[in-house]
C-alpha cells in the first residue's frame, strides 16, 4: 500500500518530475499531431484512389488493351454482387491548344462518362456537370460538337488563386484543344495507314478535380467511342485498356475481387483462341489497392519512416524518465533503506518508482493528448491565419492536392500512443527501479561507516 | 527467562581501500524477554554493526544469529523481510523519517509496507486508531498533520519510536537514541523507552555514553570486536 502514497507523494514534491512530464506531454503532443496528420493524409489519398478506380479493376500492362470486353461486360452484368461497370480506352499523345499556342503532353482516358459515374466519383469531380455527367462532353453552347474534360490542371492557364483554391468561372471557357494520339494496331506497332497520328480536335466543357495530382495534371477524358479511333482500339477488334467495376453496397471487395478473377479465367479460357486472344496475356484482374499500389506505396512508406522517426522521440522519452528517476533513487537512497528496514518487499520498491511512472506517463500524456487535441483542432484555422498575416501554408496548394489539413484524432491512435507512453516510461524506470530494490539496507542507510 | 534472540561467534570486517578492518571477532550476545540491554563501546567499535545484525540489516561474516528456534541466516528474502516488519523495530540516530509523509504516515508506514493494497481498506481503520494511540502516548497528538521537517529532534525521536512500535515487534533495537539530542529531551527519550521496558517490552540500545547505559538493565561493552559483561 505504502508504494502508492510514496509514488504519489514524490510525484507531487519532486520538482523534477515536472521536467520528466513535459518531456513525455511534448513527446505525445508532437507524435499524436505528426500520426494524425499522415494517417489523415494517407486515409484521404487512399479513399480518392479508391473513389477515381472503384473496387475492381481489369487492366491491361500493355497500351494495346484487349478485345471482347463487352462480352466480359455481359457476364458481369449477370452477376448479383456486382453494381456497375465501366470501360476505358487509354492512350498518351500531345495536346495543343489553339488560342494559346501551348503544348503538351498528356494521357488520354476514353470513357462513358454515365457509367463512370457509376463506378467512380467522376461525377463528383466535375465542376459545372457535376448533377448530369452524361452531359460532361458537351460543350457549353455547341453541344453537337466533342467536347472534353480536362484533369484541372492540365491546362495551366492561371486557375490557382494565390492560396491554392480554385478559380471557376460562372461558364466553361471556349477553348479548342487538338488531341493527338499514337494509335497502336493489336500487334502493339504504330499503325500505318495515312498518317502515324490521329488528331482531332475537342472542346473545353468541363474540368475534373479528383485531388490526384497526377491525374489531375495529365489526364484528358473523352468519349471512350473517340478515344477507341483515336489510339487504335476500334479495329480490327474493339478494345479497350480496363473495365473499372464498382460492387454492390456491403460486398466485401476481396472476396468479390476473387470472383472476378475467376469470372475472368474462365472468360479467357474461352476466348484464348479468337483473334486478339494473345492480349488477354497482359491483363490483370486486381483490387483498387492493388491496382494503385505504385502510388499508395511510397506515401506508406513515407508514413512509416516518419513514425519510425518520432519513435526516436520515445526513445529520448525514455532517456528523459531514466536520468529523473536515476537523479531521485540517488536522492532518496535513504527513504529505501527506512523502507527496507521496516521489511517492505523489493516488489514494493521497485513498486513505487513504476507507479512513479506511470504517473509521470499518465499526466504527460493528458496534457499532450489535449493540447495536441487543441492544436488539431485549431491546426486549419492557424494555417489560414498564418497565410493572411504572413502568406505562409504548410502545405503549399499549389503543390499539395489538400484541401483542409486532415485534424480527426483517431480514439485507437491515442490509446496506442499514450500505451506506449506509459510504456516507454516504465521501461525508462526499470532500471533504476531494479537497482534501488536490489540495494542492501544498510547501503541504503548509509550507516556501513561503522 | 526465555532467550529472544542470540547471536554466536560474530564476524564481520569492512574492506577499506587496500586495507580490512575487522569490526566484529567473534561477538556473543544473547538477550532475554523483557531485557532492556544497552551496548556501549567506543565510536568504531562496531555497536552499529552488532545492532544491524540483529535486525537483520547486515550479514555476519560469520557466526549465526537465532530468534527463538529461528536461524536469521537461513531465511529467504520474504522471510527476512517479515522478520524486520513484524519481529524488530528500529529507532535509528538519526530519525531516518520519510519527509514526504506525515507524522501519522510515518507512523503507519510499518503496516502499510507489509500490506497490498487490496489489504489495506480492511486494515486502515485498526492502523490509523493504533498510530493515534502511539503517537498520543508520545506527546505527538497535535502534530498528526505535520512533516518531520516541521518538528524538533526530540519530537521527530518519538515518532521513529512510535513507528518502530507500530507492528508490536517483540524487539526493539535503538542506535544511539539520544545521539542526536540535547541532554534533556534525551532524557524524556529514555523515560520513554524505560516506560515501554516496564511494559515488557524487550529493547537492545547502542549508546556511547556510559550515563545512558546505566538507565538500562543490563550493559555490555563492545571492545576489540567482543562482547564484555559489565
Amino acid at each position: 500500500m505504502i508504494k502508492w502514497l510514496l509514488a504519489w507523494r514524490y510525484f507531487f514534491k519532486r520538482p523534477i518530475s515536472i521536467l520528466a512530464v513535459v518531456a513525455v506531454a511534448l513527446c505525445v503532443f508532437i507524435v499524436l499531431v505528426v500520426m494524425t496528420v499522415m494517417n489523415g493524409l494517407l486515409r484521404d489519398f487512399k479513399q480518392k484512389n479508391h473513389d477515381y478506380a472503384g473496387d475492381c479493376v481489369i487492366a491491361s500492362d500493355s497500351l494495346v488493351g484487349f478485345g471482347y470486353y463487352e462480352d466480359f461486360m455481359d457476364i458481369l452484368s449477370q452477376q448479383s454482387f456486382v453494381a456497375a461497370v465501366s470501360p476505358v480506352a487509354k492512350g498518351v499523345g500531345l495536346v495543343h491548344l489553339k488560342q494559346y499556342k501551348w503544348d503538351s503532353g498528356i494521357e488520354i482516358h476514353g470513357i462513358d462518362p454515365l457509367l463512370h459515374s457509376q463506378v467512380t466519383n467522376f461525377s463528383d469531380t466535375l465542376h459545372y456537370q457535376k448533377e448530369k455527367p452524361e452531359n460532361a462532353f458537351q460543350p457549353k453552347d455547341a453541344p453537337q460538337l466533342d467536347g472534353c474534360v480536362t484533369g484541372i490542371d492540365v491546362i495551366p492557364l492561371g486557375r490557382r488563386n494565390s492560396d491554392g483554391t480554385y478559380l471557376y468561372h460562372n461558364e466553361p471557357m471556349w477553348l479548342e484543344l487538338v488531341i493527338s494520339a499514337f494509335p497502336l494496331n493489336i500487334k502493339g506497332g504504330l499503325q500505318r495507314s495515312l498518317d502515324l497520328v490521329s488528331t482531332k480536335s475537342f472542346f473545353y466543357s468541363d474540368d475534373s478535380h479528383s485531388g490526384l495530382v497526377k491525374v489531375d495534371g495529365a489526364v484528358i477524358y473523352i468519349p471512350l467511342e473517340q478515344s477507341q479511333i483515336l489510339c487504335g482500339m476500334d479495329s480490327p477488334i474493339k478494345r479497350v485498356s480496363s473495365l473499372h467495376i464498382r460492387f454492390i453496397d456491403g460486398e466485401s471487395v476481396e472476396s468479390s475481387v476473387a470472383k472476378v478473377h475467376d469470372l475472368w479465367k474462365k472468360f479467357v479460357a474461352q476466348n484464348a483462341d479468337k483473334p486478339g486472344g494473345n492480349l488477354f496475356e497482359n491483363v490483370r484482374v486486381q483490387s483498387w489497392e492493388q491496382n494503385r499500389r505504385s502510388v499508395i506505396a511510397p506515401m506508406e512508406k513515407e508514413q512509416t519512416m516518419m513514425t519510425m522517426l518520432f519513435l526516436m522521440l520515445g526513445v529520448i522519452t525514455v532517456f528523459i524518465v531514466f536520468v529523473v528517476l536515476y537523479m531521485i533513487i540517488s536522492h532518496k537512497s535513504k527513504d529505501i533503506g527506512i523502507l527496507k528496514s521496516m521489511g517492505a518487499p523489493m516488489s514494493s520498491i521497485l513498486g513505487i518508482f513504476q507507479l512513479f511512472s506511470v504517473f509521470i506517463a499518465l499526466i504527460g500524456s493528458l496534457i499532450g493528448s489535449v493540447s495536441g487535441w487543441i492544436f488539431l483542432y485549431k491546426i486549419n484555422d492557424l494555417e489560414d491565419w498564418l497565410y493572411a498575416r504572413h502568406g505562409w501554408q504548410l502545405w503549399d496548394r499549389t503543390v499539395y492536392a489538400i484541401g483542409d489539413i486532415p485534424n480527426q484524432v483517431e480514439p485507437e491512435v491515442l490509446a496506442v500512443i499514450v500505451g506506449s507512453a506509459v510504456l516507454a516510461c516504465m521501461v525508462g524506470a526499470l532500471v533504476p527501479g531494479l537497482q534501488a530494490a536490489r540495494k542492501k539496507p544498510v547501503q541504503s542507510l548509509q550507516v556501513n561507516q561503522l | 527467562m526465555e532467550t529472544i534472540i542470540k547471536a554466536q561467534n560474530i564476524t564481520k570486517s569492512y574492506k577499506m581501500g587496500k586495507t580490512t578492518l575487522d569490526v566484529l571477532r567473534g561477538a556473543d550476545l544473547s538477550v532475554k524477554k523483557g531485557e532492556f540491554v544497552a551496548v556501549i563501546g567506543a565510536s568504531g567499535s562496531g555497536k552499529s554493526t552488532l545492532l544491524h545484525i540483529l535486525g537483520a540489516l547486515d550479514k555476519p561474516d560469520s557466526g549465526s544469529v537465532h530468534y527463538q528456534d529461528q536461524c536469521l541466516d537461513r531465511l529467504r528474502w520474504g522471510k527476512l523481510n517479515h522478520f524486520r516488519n513484524k519481529t524488530v523495530g528500529f529507532v535509528f540516530q538519526f530519525y531516518h523519517l520519510l519527509d514526504e509523509l506525515t507524522v501519522l504516515e510515518n507512523a503507519m508506514a510499518p503496516a502499510m509496507a507489509s500490506v497490498s493494497t487490496l489489504g489495506w481498506p480492511a486494515l486502515k481503520s485498526k492502523t490509523r486508531d493504533r498510530a493515534h494511540g502511539l503517537l498520543e502516548r508520545f506527546g505527538l497528538k497535535d502534530r498528526l498533520r505535520h512533516k518531520p521537517y516541521e518538528l524538533s529532534g526530540g519530537e521527530r525521536q518519538r515518532v521513529a519510536i512510535a513507528r518502530a512500535l507500530m507492528n508490536e515487534p517483540p524487539l526493539l533495537l535503538a542506535d544511539e537514541p539520544t545521539g542526536n539530542l540535547d541532554s534533556q529531551t534525551g532524557d524524556g527519550i529514555l523515560r520513554a523507552l524505560k516506560e515501554l521496558n516496564a511494559d515488557g517490552q524487550t529493547i537492545v540500545m547502542v549508546t556511547h555514553d556510559e550515563r545512558i547505559a546505566a538507565q538500562a538493565g543490563r550493559t555490555i561493552r563492545l571492545a576489540d570486536g567482543k562482547v564484555r559483561e559489565s
